[in-house]
């Protein structure tokens, strides 16, 4: 039985996750998460025809608030982790594309 | 004609802000150019530990409007992730529906020229929320404002169903229509409410075959020129290319496009589209929704009869012109408004007119619908019908409108107040009659001459007599009798 992810594979997953990777570091996590995924395998031996698929794990569903307005924090607070601030915004480095937008 | 060489396929999709007090997953209150940072939470800044929960208003907003985009409303649907990369959503992910939308397939009917109609299909619409504001301006780097993080945001997709830049826009249109006569958005495009991203492509009949170009898609349209022009523009360029490079579908089939709104044309953002790896899983912080047959009643009992279907009935039952009664439906008070007034037993072209003419406008300057001007549809109704009798003059109707939202005081009063009752007493009139046709022998002599300057001396009798009932007299009544008297 070959590798399950290739070194490609986990050079394209480690860019997705913004992680740069060394050599060496790719050749490792290769190994190892072809292993995991030898593992996760096993659940395919279960015939799991005749089972619901399962959106969420827990039997509990619409949990909701009302629409009202809790208060906010004020800026200080929100502030107070943020490694820079700038007239009440958070600080980061120069954003290029403005970003894909929600 | 350019139409012929080619066809244009358009489909869109649209982010509406919903018009809830809170967030969608926390209780930050939903304020447009507040302070920035001055609405937010542990939630919505992404702190480590905190859980959002469901704003119950959002959800059934969404499903109200995919009720009236004739949806199918499925009875389980559950939240995603999506990886997102950007300081503006801080959690390193977007809270969104991937697989189990609200929303399923539906339509949307909009209006196009001549009182016709055309069904859009739309494919889905989603849940989901917004991401923060960026600003670049300040200096070498960027600057965050999380207020706007996590607001309620419905995303809608049509399918590839229209077929030139004015359809768009009637889509456009037509959906600011219909969610704020739903009241679940203000649908304002200032505010960035509706935001709109059209993909366009062209099919290119050409020895026999169907040539197809790649697709741009116009990112983050938020005017209706703005978006009406893009399409058209795309078109145009689309072409242009094909005709010079043979540009086709073949040879690169998507790219991302902005619209520079200073040069109106279309700005080429990303050439090859990027294997899009979003990696969208099951939100574990968020149980699904189950809608039960009971609920979904109950948010189907807040529908109300859209705009276009109301307008399409002013036009059937009440003769307004298609252009009046799109007017009047532009929007729900308004179109109730209008429509109480006439079912109380008046001409519906009169109130029509006495709004189209005066209200809106007044409306308009004072910064309210017509309806909150301080006249009842039941005043409205009472003053249309003085002008049905014969009691005050068209035009009249107008004046006493006006004041009456100064003064509140009833049609009659008002009228009255205002010396604008019609005098249709024939005896009265008669008189006044006599004396212009004593006082002016020549003009009688000329218009019963039957010569060319006839028509011009009745007239100017006919003015006389106005004039000497200081505008009073009704104008129907006094050319009866003058006509009368003078044997024409």
């Amino acid at each position: 039985m070959g590798q399950k992810i290739d070194r490609e594979q986990v050079e394209k997953v480690a860019k997705l996750a913004r992680l740069d990777l060394s050599d060496g570091e790719l050749t490792e996590f290769t190994g190892q998460l072809s292993s995991i995924l030898e593992y996760i395998e096993k659940l395919n031996e279960i015939d799991t025809d005749s089972v619901e698929p399962l959106a969420h794990c827990l039997p509990v569903h619409n949990v909701f608030r009302e629409d009202v307005v809790i208060p906010s924090l004020d800026v200080a607070a929100a502030l107070k982790n943020a490694p820079a601030s700038f007239d009440n915004h958070f600080k980061v480095p120069k954003v290029l594309d403005g970003g894909p937008g929600a | 004609m350019a139409e012929s060489k080619y066809k244009i396929i358009i489909g869109l999709e649209i982010h509406v802000h919903l018009a809830t007090k809170t967030k969608m997953f926390c209780g930050c209150e939903l304020v447009y150019g507040g302070e920035p940072n001055t609405r937010v939470c542990p939630v919505c800044i992404g702190m480590p530990g905190v859980l959002p929960t469901m704003n119950k208003k959002a959800v059934e907003f969404a499903t109200l409007a995919g009720l009236a985009l004739n949806c199918e409303i499925p009875s389980f649907t559950k939240w995603d992730r999506k990886s997102y990369y950007y300081p503006d959503l801080p959690k390193n992910y977007q809270i969104s529906q991937y697989d189990l939308p609200l929303c399923g397939s539906g339509f949307i009917e909009i209006p196009l020229e001549e009182g016709q109609t055309k069904n859009i299909r739309m494919i889905r619409a989603h849940l989901e929320e917004d991401a923060g504001k960026n600003t670049h301006t300040f200096g070498d780097f960027s600057a965050i404002d999380l207020n706007r993080a996590g607001s309620p945001l419905l995303e809608m997709v049509t399918e590839p169903d229209m077929n030139s830049g004015k359809e768009v826009r009637a889509l456009a249109v037509e959906l600011q229509r219909i969610v704020r006569f739903l009241g679940i958005s203000e649908g304002d495009m200032q505010k960035g409410h509706m935001r709109f991203e059209p993909n366009v492509n062209l099919h290119i009949p050409k020895d026999g075959k169907i040539y197809k170009t790649p697709i741009s898609e116009v990112k983050n349209l938020n005017s209706f020129k703005a978006l009406e022009r893009s399409v058209t523009y795309e078109a145009r360029r689309q072409y242009a290319e094909f005709v010079e490079f043979g540009k086709t579908m073949e040879m690169g089939n998507k790219a991302t496009f902005g619209w520079d709104d200073d040069n109106q044309c279309t700005v080429l953002q990303r050439e090859k589209e990027e294997a899009h790896d979003y990696r969208y899983f099951p939100d574990p912080d968020l149980v699904p929704v189950e809608m039960s047959d009971e609920w979904l009643g109950e948010i189907k009992s807040r529908l109300c009869e859209l705009p276009l279907q109301m307008q399409m009935r002013f036009v059937q039952d009440y003769k307004l012109s298609d252009y009046d009664a799109g007017v009047l439906t532009a929007d729900r008070q308004t179109a109730e408004y209008f429509d109480a007034t006439v079912k109380s037993g008046v001409d519906p072209k009169r109130v029509c007119n006495i709004l189209t003419q005066t209200g809106l406008k007044l409306a308009n300057e004072a910064g309210c619908k017509v309806a909150e001007l301080g006249v009842s549809s039941d005043g409205l109704a009472e003053l249309a019908k003085m002008v049905d009798a014969s009691e005050i003059s068209a035009s009249a109707s107008v004046t006493i409108f006006e004041e009456m939202t100064k003064s509140k005081g009833a049609p009659k009063a008002t009228a009255e107040k205002l010396n604008l009752i019609q005098k249709s007493d024939a005896g009265e009139i008669e008189s006044l009659i006599d004396q212009v046709i004593a006082d002016n022998p020549k003009a009688v002599a000329e218009a019963t001459s039957g010569s060319k300057k006839a028509k011009k001396s009745a007239g100017f009798l006919m003015g006389q007599v106005m004039q000497r009932s200081k505008g009073q007299a009704n104008p129907k009544v006094v050319s009866e009798i003058l006509n009368k008297k003078l044997s024409l």
